[in-house]
Order: C-alpha cells, then structure tokens, then sequence
C-alpha cells in the first residue's frame, strides 16, 4: 500500500513539468478545489489531478487487474508459466479492437473500440472454455491446449487484418503495443466499476485456490466443488484480464512477473499473494508508465514493461529455485 | 453430528450395495455389495486393475456410480454436495507431493476447509483439530517447513494429518505404503491401527498382503471388478483364492515370529516344480538346515514352500526357529533349553545330513552348544552357507570354530539371506546331473542366481 502511495505521488510528479513530490501530495490531500489558490499552484493542479491523475489511476488499476488475473491463473493451472491471456483474453480483446480501428464499422456508442474489445476477449475466454469442456469436466491441460490453438488462430486473424489496415496501421499498432496515453476519467470509471468487485469475489475464493494447487482430486476430497470453483475463478479472472485489456490493449508480462515474485516473497498462500500481487502489479505499471512517458517521445508502456520484465523474469529464474514451483 | 453418530452406532458405517462404475465402455467395478462396521481397519487388496483406486473414489464421493448407492454413516455419498462429503470421508491420496511452497500447517490447515463456511474465520475448534493432528502423526516438529523439503515418509504423515484434522469418521488410504521405506511402512500403518483403536473406521488399499494380513482386521479381495471374498486375513489369504485373484503361485503359512498369515509368491519354476515333483521325481531332494535364534526360520519356510524335504536341527526347544519348524511340520531335532547338543543328538544330526542332497548353514551365531552343528555339516555333500554377517561376529568359541566353518567356507556356496532358495536349486540340480537316474531335475534349466521369493515387506 505504501509503496504504491509512493509510486503515485513522485510518478504525479513526473513529466514535461516537473513538480515536486511535496506539492504532489498537498495536492492529492485537499482534493476539493479551493478558490484561494494562486495560478501556478492552479496550474500544478490542473496537470496533476486532469491530465496526470487519470492515467496513473488508470495505470494502476490495469496493473492491478493483470496482476491479480494471473496470481489466479497460475493457481488454476498450476503452472507458473501461466498468464492472464492464457485462454485467449488477450487476443480476442485485439482482435475486437484491430476490427473496430481497420474495418468501417461503426458503433453507436462512445466506447467502441473499447466495448468490442472487452466483448470480443469474453466471447473468446468463453469459447475455449466450452471447446476444453467435455461432459461438464473441463481438463486443465485441454483447456490450455485450447488457448493456445485460438490464440494463434487469432494472430492470423489480426495479421490479416494488418495487411488490409492501410492508414491505420499505426494506430492499430500502437493499441498492441499495450499503452496509457490519453486516459480520461471516463476509462477510469469503467474500469473502476468492473474490477474492484471481482477482485473481492476472487479474494473469497483465495482458500479455495489454495487446496486446488494440491490438485484438483486431492480438493474434491477436501470439499471443493472443483468445478464449479473453476468455472468462477475462470470467467471472475478472465472479465478483469478483458476490462483492462479493452482499456489499455496487451501489456505484457505484468501479469507473469508480478505474481511470481510476489510468490517468492510473500509464499503461496493466496489469501496473502492476491492482494500483494495485486498492489505489486499496481505499482509496476505506474512506474513503468512513468517511465514510459518521461523520455523524450513517449513510448508504449507494454514495450517498457516487456522490457524491464524479462530481465527481471530472468534473474529470478537464476537467483531462485522458481522451477521448484 | 454426534448425535447422528451416536444414532448409527449399531450400523454398519458404510453400505455399498449393488455398486457399478464404468468408465465409457470399460466397466471397473460391477455388482459390489459390502458392510463396514465402525472401528474397523479394512485392508482392499486385488491385483492391479482390480478396482481398488476406483471403490475408493467412489467411497469419497469423487467417483459418481453408474449404479448403486453408497452409504456413509447413512448420508448417501453420491448425493451429497463435495463439503458435506469431505466431513464424512478423508482420504489420503497415493501421491503425495504437493505442488507450490505451502508450509505443513498451512497444508493440515486446509483438512479444516470442508468445515469452514467462506466468511468464517479460524475457530478454536479448527485450531484444536489442527493441534491434534499434528501431535497424532508426529508432524509438529516440522510445521514451519516447506512440505516440498520433507521425505515421501514425512510427507505422507502431514497429508495424514491433513486427512485428519477432517475429523470425519472413515479415513481412506490408497496405497499408503506404496513408496515407503520398510520403517515408514510399519509406521504409517501402526498409526493407523492405532487410529482404528480409538475409533476411526480406515479403509486402506494396500498392495502389500502380507502388511494388509498383519495390519488390517479385515480384507476385502477385490478381483476382476468384483468382491471375491470379505472377511478375516486367514479367511480371505488361501491359495486357491490368491491363485484365482492374482494367477499367482503363492504359498500361504503362519508367520514363524508374527503369527499372521503369511503369503509367499514362488517364481513359476519353482511353484512347476513343488507341484510337479510327486510325479516326476522318485523323491522330494532333501535339504537340511543348520539354525538357532530364529536365523533359520525363514530358510525353513521358503524351502519347505519350495517343495524341499527340510529337516533342521539339532535346535533347542522353545526357540524361534524350533516353532517355526513346528508349525511347518518339518523334521526337527531338539535338544533342551539351553542345553548343548549332546552326542545322541549330534548323532541323528549327522544321519540326516548324510542323508540331505544339500546343507544349508544359515547366519546363525556359534557357541560351544551349537559348534557340533557345524562340525557335523562339514560332512555334507553340498553347503550352501548363508553369511550376511562376517563369521568373527558370531564366533562365541574362538579359533576353534573358525576352523570349522573355513573348512565349510571353502566348497560351500556363500550367499546372502535372499538368495538362499537359488543357491539351494542349483546345488541340488549340480548334484543331480551326475545322477542320471534324475534326469527330471537334470533337464531343469540352471538359472544364473536370482532374487528369492519376494521378500516379506517389500
């Protein structure tokens, strides 16, 4: 929690004009607009509460949905390589959302590249769900298998879709890249709405995860409706992975790294991990993000995160026994 | 809850009656029907494939029948929602190792989920349970320890004490001893007997049948996906049940030190052979055997079990290996207790090893009491001279003796305890090739030395 207090402040602080980390906090402090305050201060003001703020809100909660999404998802599978794209979240959010951009449709409503996104991503979640379903038993190991399958039957879809974007190749682009610019509050709000309330759901069910990491035969024994738990954990996690997918498009590797060394720290009990993890992967993005926008032109944060992550990643590999996972 | 168990006192706890499990087209179990009364340790032994994993899965409830009903303390599993299961049956799985770095009380911990509503915190009863597993299995010297860094034995006790803090009234076990050193086996086992005493009712599937003989107050034969027999360990152990169940040739005997039943698997020359002798053989080849302090006891068996004419002496009355000859109706000759052997005896001694095709000397210690034992052997033909200690451990006489047994040593085959009976065959089918008269024993083929009968805890 601190930390992430922390982040947030000096990353408020960060940008074209730099304001100390002091002022930062005052203003975040008294966030109701006084009159007395003189123009810079309003200024200050302006850039850290409407221009600054929504982004690293944002930031934070997509961090904190990725990272939450995966601690689940690597219970689930009991695999650590698990992330929260596994089941093909992530592609079908790009795949609705590279549509939107490439072809002539147009929604009626304001959010649309969002909306398809999100919708996309659960229909895709959903499908190979009920592909990996047999006989209402749905194998871990099949289910991945179908992740998998869709999901590169999907790149080739967006690589299609590529080919014939034209002028609006480098949006689309951009959207996969994973990025945070020009966040309002709007994105904020939607975001806002979906995740926190799924996140409490997922904490519920944090014993639960527990005894499926001894195996889902050993959790039957132990009084775990096995599949039923699963079914909830896969749409509570797949929902959050989409809703902040939709928002930002694919960063990658939050929702790998951040859990796994969350594990390495805090232990595999998830009623400890999920919401370290989450507060961890709150603080990454915002960090990263900041970084992102602080060089001269600013980059997509999926490509800092990426970045940052895979060295990281490795040295844990290499300093810690993380095969014994 | 306990008023449900006092209720049920007098029933039977659990009820299996017409089971049928099938997977696709494949049937595992058909037609089972059985009684388990409370505070009793049933032991589930079969050949592979038998179905053993299978009714167990079905007793926990994680297996749904295709046919039947399964009743435990009168709720009917099947039916019964996972949690409210789990509060009745504990199972503790064959494999044990546990995936991520739980800690062992975090693991005995979750035997308190199918209690646990998903708000409710950590009671005092739940805490309690906990303690009492921990101390029942001698698990809570380790509590703070990753459950990966534990051996497959401590591992097991946690997953038991796991099963445990379940408090439920019937423990299941698959294969509890399957991948257990010989320590842990005896160990685990006598937990859980000791768990029956005070109440628990276990059903244990244990590949082992002489453990499930000694262990268990009752064994249900599981063969083919049907019951072939319910009842004692004497009753259920026969050979023409284990022929029928396993296609084994096995022999059944008390054990000479347990007094349990005891089951021997023959490799199939030898079972050919021990059937096939009264025919083919003018007379059974004789073996006589030199031990004391119950060093012979088990030779005695295996080759008495082979089909051998044993004879053993001269022993002193009331020792182990005496009542083992005994109960194997052998030829023995017997000397006070605590007496030497005195010359009468050594006398009849030396008769029937002029008379045995082979001597076998098993790792027996030596005093001036037994040194005509010895002395006597060296007047054999064949000496198959058993030596898993070093002869100066066991020399209570001095130089004297270890002349006597350096002459044996010289023309006897050593080996080790288990390779007793293989060097027994070879020395007698050795002496019976110059016998042209035997030609059935000639033609044997002479197998390099192999393992003996399966040894008795393995």
């Amino acid at each position: 929690m601190g930390v992430l207090a922390a982040v947030v402040v000096v990353s408020a602080g960060v940008g074209p004009v730099s304001i100390a980390p002091a002022t930062v906090a005052k203003i975040l402090a008294s966030a109701d607009p006084s009159p007395l305050t003189y123009d810079a201060a309003r200024t200050s003001r302006v850039i850290v509460l409407d221009v600054r703020l929504p982004r690293i809100v944002l930031a934070a909660l997509v961090g904190f949905a990725l990272a939450t999404a995966g601690v689940v998802m690597q219970g689930f599978f009991r695999n650590p390589m698990a992330d929260p794209s596994i089941v093909g979240v992530s592609s079908g959010a790009a795949v609705g959302a590279v549509a939107t951009i490439v072809l002539p449709i147009a929604f009626p409503l304001g959010l649309e590249l969002q909306g398809a996104a999100f919708t996309s991503a659960v229909i895709t979640a959903f499908g190979v769900y009920l592909i990996a379903t047999r006989d209402g038993h749905t194998p871990t190991a099949t289910l991945l298998l179908a992740g998998v399958a869709v999901q590169t039957f999907l790149g080739a879809i967006i690589s299609l879709l590529l080919l014939h974007s034209g002028q609006s190749l480098r949006r689309v682009v951009y959207w996969l890249m994973g990025h945070l610019g020009g966040t309002t509050w709007t994105e904020v709000r939607v975001i806002a709405v979906v995740v926190p309330p799924l996140f409490v759901l997922l904490l519920a069910y944090a014993r639960d995860l527990n005894v499926l990491l001894l195996g889902e035969e050993d959790a039957r024994t132990l009084g775990i409706e096995v599949e039923r738990t699963k079914r909830l954990l896969l749409a509570a996690s797949s929902i959050v992975t989409a809703a902040a997918v939709a928002v930002t498009g694919v960063i990658g590797f939050v929702g790998l790294i951040v859990p796994h060394a969350m594990r390495l720290v805090v232990g595999p009990d998830h009623r400890v991990l999920l919401p370290a993890s989450a507060l961890a992967g709150a603080s990454f993005l915002v960090a990263t993000d900041t970084l992102a926008r602080s060089g001269p032109t600013e980059i997509p944060v999926g490509i800092v995160t990426a970045a940052l992550g895979a060295p990281f990643f490795l040295y844990l590999l290499r300093s810690q026994e993380v095969t014994q996972l | 809850m306990n008023d449900d168990a006092s209720n049920t006192r007098d029933d039977p706890l659990v009820r299996i009656d017409g089971l049928r499990v099938a997977f696709g087209e494949t049937t595992v179990l058909d037609g089972i029907n059985a009684t388990i009364e409370p505070g009793t340790f049933v032991g589930l032994v079969g050949p592979n494939g038998a179905g053993k994993t299978t009714l167990l899965r079905t007793l926990n409830g994680t297996q749904a029948p295709e046919a039947g009903t399964v009743d435990v303390a009168g709720e009917r599993i099947p039916a019964l929602d996972s949690k409210a299961a789990s509060r009745l049956v504990a199972t503790v799985p064959q494999d044990t190792a546990v995936a991520f770095e739980f800690d062992v009380r975090q693991v005995v911990e979750m035997g308190r989920n199918p209690h646990r509503s998903r708000f409710s915190g950590w009671s005092d009863a739940d805490e309690a349970a906990v303690e009492r597993a921990l101390d029942r299995t001698d698990t809570e010297q380790f509590v703070d320890r990753s459950v990966s860094t534990l051996s497959g034995g401590e591992r097991q006790r946690v997953v038991l004490a796991r099963a445990l803090a379940q408090e439920t009234p019937l423990l299941l076990l698959d294969e509890p001893t399957a991948s257990l050193d010989i320590n842990h086996q005896v160990r685990t086992l006598e937990l859980v007997r000791d768990l029956v005493r005070q109440g628990k009712t276990a059903v244990a599937a244990i590949h082992d049948l002489n453990l499930a003989a000694h262990y268990c107050d009752e064994l249900l034969l599981l063969a083919g996906g049907e019951i072939r027999a319910q009842g004692s360990p004497e009753s259920i152990l026969t050979e023409t049940a284990l022929q029928e169940a396993f296609d084994a040739n096995a022999v059944v005997s008390q054990h000479p030190v347990t007094g349990s039943v005891y089951v021997t698997a023959l490799p199939d020359e030898t079972a050919e052979r021990a059937q096939g002798q009264e025919t083919s053989r003018s007379r059974p080849e004789r073996v006589h055997v030199v031990g004391g302090g119950g060093t012979a006891a088990r030779h005695l068996y295996v080759l008495d079990a082979a089909g051998y004419d044993v004879s053993v002496g001269a022993l002193n009355e009331g020792d182990t290996d005496t009542e083992a000859a005994r109960s194997l109706a052998l030829d023995v000759e017997t000397v006070e207790p605590f007496a030497g052997v005195d010359p009468e005896s050594c006398a009849a001694v030396e008769r029937r090893i002029d008379a045995a095709d082979c001597v076998v000397v098993a790792d027996v210690e030596i005093g001036t009491g037994n040194l005509p034992n010895l002395r006597a052997a060296t007047a054999a033909d064949e000496v198959v001279l058993v030596e898993d200690r070093p002869f100066e451990e066991r020399n209570y006489v001095g130089p004297a003796a270890t002349e006597v047994y350096e002459s044996l040593r010289e023309r006897a085959r050593v080996v080790e305890s288990s390779d007793v009976l293989s060097a027994v065959t070879d020395a007698v089918d050795g002496s019976s090739v110059t016998d042209a008269d035997n030609a059935a024993g000639g033609s044997l083929s002479r197998r390099p030395a192999q393992p003996g009968p399966e040894e008795p805890d393995s």
